[in-house]
Parts: C-alpha cells; sequence; structure tokens
C-alpha cells in the first residue's frame, strides 16, 4: 500500500486555531497543494491579513509577513517590487479585502501588481464575533443586523470578483467554493492559476473562495456548506471571471 | 557631483541623499509641501534601476514601506502633516516589527487640512507616538539644506543599526529653499537583516509580525523595545550650540527656527547681553543633558517654536524646574522675525522692552 | 485494498468526513481525544475504497489515506 493522501509538505504540522467544520483549513492545504506542486515554498512569501486568518504564518511553511486590516495588498506590493523573483501572495478575508482593505486590492489590482490573492468570502467577521461584513447577505442575521441585513441602510452585499475584473490590470479571477468535493477541486485548480499568473508575470491574479462560518452563522458544519449553495452561490456565481489565455490550459 | 557643491532645494537634496544611500525603493503619495521630493524621485529612481512608485493613498505607501523594508530593502517614504498622520497606522506597525525605514515628514500648518505654510507642530506626533502603542521613532531634525542632506545619509544607517524607523522631521521653507550642499562619498553601512523574508531558501522559514497574543510574549516584546530606545537614547544624542557656555538666556529652537534664533542670539551678543543657543539635532533622542548642562548657568531659558509649544515641555522636564522655561512660538505659517525673538530675549532676561 | 489513518488528537469532530463519505463508513468515536472532541473513525476498514473524498474536506488534514 502506498500513501495516495497526506499532508502536504507546505503545510505545517500544527492543530490550527479554526473553529471545528471552518473551510479557512481547506483553504490553506489547497495552497499549500499548489506551492509543493509548483515547487515554490523556498521562493514565496505569504502576507497574513486581519481577521480569523490573522494567524495564518503559523499554518505554512513558507516565509510570511503579518499586515496591518486591510492593508496586505500594498504590504505584498512592497515585497514583490523589492524581490520581483519571488512568488507573494495575501490571504485575506471579507473584512479586511471588501471593507477596510478596499483601496489597497483595488489599486493593486489595477497596477496589474505580480500579486496573487487568496479572498475569503464567508459572509461574515469571524474573528470579532459574527457581525456584518460587506459580503453580508441581504436579510441575513448577524451581532449588528440584528433584524437581518436591511440594503436600504447597510448596503448590499459587495462582488469584489466581478468589480475587479473590470479593470485591465488583472489577469486572472475567478470565484469557488470549498464545499463539496468537486468544489474542492475546481478551487485547487483555481489558486493554481492564480499563482502560476504571477510566475508567468501576466498580471494579477485573485480567487474569492467561498468559505464557511458554523459558528458565526449557527449552523452544523455540515449544514453550513448546505448553505453555501442555498444562499451564497445564487448572490455569488461561480466561475472565472478572467483568464488569460496563456494559462488557460494545464 | 561628488565633492563638488550644487545648488539644491531642501526636498530635491532629502531625494539625492537618499540614492546615495542606496535607498532601493521610495513609496508615496503627493502633497505640498514636499511634493519635489516624489517628483526628483519619479526621475532619478528609475535613472538607477531602483523603484519609484506612487501610491494610491500616504497609507498604501506606508504599508509597501513594511512589506518592502521586510525584505530587508533600504526603503523611504515622505509626506507633510496631514498625509503623516495617515502613516500613524503604518508606523506604528514598522516599529512594533522592527523594520527599518525612512520617514520624511516636512511640517505644514495644522491641526486638520491646516495650511500649507511652515511649521513645527508635529514636534509631539514625531517624538511621542503618533500612533498606538510604546514606540519611538528616531527623530532628525535639520536646519540647513546641507544637513537634510548628511542627516537623509544617517538616517538610513540608524534604521538599519538600531531596527528601527527614523523620522526626518523638516519643515515647508527647508523643504523649499535652495542652498549649496556637497555630496561626500557614503559607505552604507552594510548591516546583516538574517531576520527579512526573502523566501526561506536554505534557512528556516522568517515571520515579519508585531502580533503577540500572549500577554507575557507581548510585555517581553515591549521590554526589549525600550531596551533598544534606552540605548538609542545613550549613543545617538546629537546637538549644535552657538555660545551657549557663558549664556544668561539660553535660546533653544531646532530645525529652521534655530537659524532665527541664532540671528537673534548674535544681535543680543551685539548689543552685549549674554544669549545663547542649543539646537536639538535629535528630537528623538533628546539632548536632555546638554539642555540641562547648558542652563546651569543661565539665568532663564526661551525655546521658540513655530507651534503652540510643544517641544518646550520637553526642555522643561531636562531643567526639572531648576530655572525658568519661557516659550515664543508662532503658528499656522507665520514665521517670526529675528527681531521678535529678539525682543523675547530681552523680556526673559527682564530687560525693558519698547512695545 | 484501502486504509485511512487519523491523527485523532488534531480531529474537531466536525462530520464533514462522515457527511462525505461514499461508504459511509466513517462515525464519531464515543470516547474523546485530547481537545475534548469525539473524534472522527472507522469501524468497518475493510469497506474503505482509498477514494480520499474524506480526507479532502477534512478542514484540520486529520487524515492519512492509504491504497
Amino acid at each position: 500500500m502506498k500513501v495516495v493522501f497526506e499532508r502536504p509538505r507546505a503545510l505545517s504540522d500544527v492543530t490550527s486555531h479554526y473553529c471545528p467544520g471552518c473551510t479557512h483549513g481547506i483553504i490553506h492545504r489547497l495552497v499549500a497543494e499548489v506551492i509543493d506542486e509548483l515547487g515554490i515554498l523556498e521562493r514565496t512569501i505569504g502576507v497574513a491579513s486581519v481577521g480569523c486568518s490573522v494567524l495564518a504564518y503559523n499554518y505554512l511553511e513558507c516565509d510570511w509577513q503579518q499586515a496591518a486590516h486591510g492593508r496586505a495588498p500594498a504590504v505584498a506590493t512592497g515585497i514583490k517590487r523589492s524581490l520581483p523573483d519571488r512568488v507573494v501572495f495575501t490571504y485575506q478575508g471579507d473584512g479586511d479585502l471588501a471593507s477596510i482593505g478596499t483601496a489597497e486590492i483595488v489599486h493593486a489590482a489595477n497596477r496589474g501588481e505580480r500579486l496573487t490573492v487568496i479572498y475569503v468570502n464567508n459572509a461574515i467577521y469571524g474573528m470579532t464575533g459574527g457581525q456584518m461584513a460587506p459580503t453580508t447577505l441581504e436579510g441575513q442575521v448577524t451581532a449588528t443586523t440584528p433584524l437581518g441585513r436591511d440594503v436600504s441602510r447597510a448596503g448590499h452585499p459587495m462582488r469584489m470578483a466581478e468589480m475587479l475584473a473590470t479593470l485591465p490590470g488583472v489577469s486572472y479571477l475567478a470565484r469557488v467554493a470549498v464545499n463539496k468535493p468537486a468544489n474542492i477541486m475546481r478551487a485547487k485548480k483555481a489558486i493554481k492559476q492564480a499563482f502560476m499568473v504571477q510566475i508567468d508575470d501576466l498580471g494579477f491574479g485573485m480567487v474569492e473562495i467561498l468559505s464557511t462560518c458554523p459558528t458565526n452563522w449557527g449552523l452544523h458544519p455540515v449544514k453550513a456548506l448546505e448553505w453555501v449553495d442555498e444562499a451564497m452561490v445564487p448572490y455569488y456565481p461561480l466561475g472565472e471571471f478572467k483568464v488569460p489565455g496563456e494559462v488557460k490550459e494545464e | 557631483m561628488l565633492g563638488e557643491k550644487v545648488l539644491m532645494k531642501g526636498n530635491e537634496a532629502i531625494g539625492e541623499a537618499a540614492i546615495r544611500a542606496g535607498c532601493q525603493l521610495y513609496f508615496a503619495y503627493p502633497i505640498t509641501p514636499q511634493s519635489e521630493l516624489p517628483q526628483y524621485l519619479a526621475r532619478r529612481m528609475p535613472e538607477e534601476g531602483r523603484v519609484f512608485l506612487q501610491a494610491e493613498s500616504e497609507i498604501a505607501a506606508i504599508n509597501m514601506v513594511y512589506g518592502a523594508a521586510g525584505t530587508g530593502a533600504r526603503v523611504m517614504t515622505s509626506s507633510s502633516s496631514p498625509g503623516i498622520s495617515l502613516k500613524q497606522e503604518g508606523i506604528s506597525y514598522i516599529a512594533g516589527a522592527e523594520l527599518p525605514c525612512v520617514i520624511v515628514n516636512i511640517v505644514r500648518g495644522g491641526p486638520g487640512l491646516g495650511g500649507i505654510q511652515p511649521a513645527q507642530s508635529d514636534y509631539f506626533q514625531a517624538t511621542k507616538g503618533g500612533g498606538h502603542g510604546d514606540y519611538r521613532l528616531i527623530v532628525l531634525a535639520p536646519a540647513s539644506v546641507q544637513e537634510m542632506v548628511d542627516l537623509t545619509i544617517l538616517a538610513f544607517d540608524l534604521a538599519d543599526k538600531y531596527r528601527n524607523p527614523v523620522m526626518i522631521l523638516g519643515d515647508g521653507v527647508l523643504g523649499q529653499m535652495m542652498e549649496p550642499v556637497e555630496f561626500k562619498a557614503v559607505e552604507p553601512a552594510n548591516i546583516p537583516k538574517p531576520w527579512a523574508t526573502t523566501g526561506r531558501k536554505g534557512r528556516e522559514k522568517n515571520i515579519v509580525n508585531s502580533l503577540y497574543l500572549d500577554p507575557s510574549r507581548l510585555e517581553e516584546h515591549n521590554r526589549h523595545l525600550q531596551e533598544k530606545y534606552k540605548q538609542i537614547a545613550e549613543n545617538e544624542v546629537r546637538y549644535d550650540s552657538y555660545r551657549s557656555e557663558d549664556a544668561e538666556v539660553l535660546v533653544v529652537a531646532y530645525g529652521i527656527t534655530a537659524r532665527i534664533a541664532r540671528t537673534a542670539v548674535e544681535m543680543a551678543r551685539a548689543d552685549g547681553l549674554a544669549a545663547g543657543l542649543l539646537r536639538p539635532i535629535t528630537l528623538f533622542p533628546f539632548p536632555a543633558d546638554a539642555i540641562a548642562q547648558a542652563a546651569e548657568g543661565a539665568e532663564a531659558l526661551l525655546t521658540v517654536e513655530l507651534s503652540a509649544g510643544q517641544m518646550v515641555e520637553d526642555v522643561r522636564l531636562a531643567v526639572n524646574g531648576k530655572k525658568p522655561v519661557y516659550f515664543y512660538g508662532r503658528t499656522g505659517g507665520m514665521m517670526p522675525t529675528p527681531e521678535e525673538v529678539y525682543r523675547e530675549i530681552l523680556k526673559v532676561a527682564g530687560k525693558e522692552v519698547a512695545e | 485494498m484501502a486504509r485511512v489513518e487519523f491523527n485523532v488528537d488534531r480531529c474537531k469532530g466536525c462530520e464533514l468526513c462522515t457527511a462525505f463519505c461514499p461508504q459511509k463508513i466513517i462515525k464519531l468515536a464515543e470516547g474523546i481525544n485530547k481537545m475534548g472532541y469525539h473524534p472522527a473513525a472507522v469501524e468497518e476498514m475493510d469497506k474503505c475504497t482509498g477514494c480520499a473524498i474524506c480526507a479532502r474536506v477534512c478542514p484540520d488534514c486529520v487524515i492519512t489515506v492509504y491504497k
């Protein structure tokens, strides 16, 4: 018998702080698998953001910088401009990327920075205890929308992938989910593409990943996966929004 | 132009000095009265094969500095007062993560949008924190275009030596004025940076970080920082003095104000009044001992600033109540004339002043 | 002949593997691990096909698959 599935080398051999069933763990593993497959661990620098993934630097074996809330794309820009032959990625949640860090993500994308952005959208603020995120769905109950998100007062959930796809600097942009095995495979492929457009010097690459927050959604982890399909996917459609011809085929 | 004197604007002289000091990347956002600096480097950095990037905001610029400094490169940003306020979050993170970098503040009047004329009203912000948490910047205050060159070069060395952000605190007059400057041959201190995130090839992974969730580890980190600031205070105090040895009235002023004060001191001396000047060059570390010593023989001290009275608090702490410390300041971009300062010296000395 | 191995003390008992196992052979154990969770376990290992779906949906990289 041989091993057909094991911990990727780039994933640290530690217990994460994530809640049971939180799919951050799956996304971390997919990034680690891609880093292993591309053989880039020794020249990759990650930028951790603020939110539940603030401790991401403890979970992947590459070099890391920890950035202020929302500023990861600016920090990553500084790293990449200093070391253009290294692979630089950010790992950001929806509060970080789509609320406090909108200026930084829009302009990094617009400059076509050779960065890979892993954007985790779980429609809620996890770390601070389940408050409304910019991506919280209409009617969704959170700690700061106790009666459900009223879009006439709190604005509409933001579709970052669609917004950023309009920018010429963006080379690869996809929205995926990690709520079932087939989607997990597609998510990994998208993450790989987003790293490859950087390595091939084609421009900015981002993958928006629909993820779960069983704890703050108040759902069993398995039910949370179902909620992604029922509530999130209809508003946040999955698919590739921008693909450069050069790396379309693997 | 090595060795020969050239006529340069202060803002541009900082830019050229940064290049001589080996600054590899410069990130900034335009703001008056320092825009000549990004304009100069927009041309010069690419000529040298280095990075110039106009960021989308001061916030982005300081975070780009964080990222690039974390790779071990020499890096600089510049702005003026309202823009420096925006950078405070990033400066706190840079201080917490102990990243070396140079931050230039060509100060203008505030608060708020204030004006675009020179001021020294960011002294508290520069020397007492500005952002959150217990941290210190090394703060250098040039008083001439030549000193803008020399202190910019020194700033990069001190930043690397102490793994600490260094601020050049100038003002709109120095930034805009032209003076002859000399660029001497520079040998930048070559300090190894084994902590830099450059890709982990051949070593364990590095993490640039200011997060310590365990209170005992955060306290330990703070103790380490305070120990470093103490060392900086012991080793890096710089000041200049003019006829302070026998001064009855000791004037304390920095930057452009020190030049006005020096003329006032000369006027007093010409009239037989023993005035002197002590000019802090480092605002942190503050030359408290030098001031205390010079104050011993003096009757009174007079602090002159382009503010409502900020450095004067440090002068009072230095003198510790032993001598009266008076203050004269102008704000909003208004500059005192030497005559004005001389009248203040006379008042402090207890002389009759014709109003 | 295939086999899965659980790193028992890393399991948080979220049951994603139990939900997706095509053979329905993964259940939470009665005992608890050192974190206090009922960890996932397989009783009828001879029914495992080594498809690795359990490992791919596991957020905590608890499972190693042999085939």
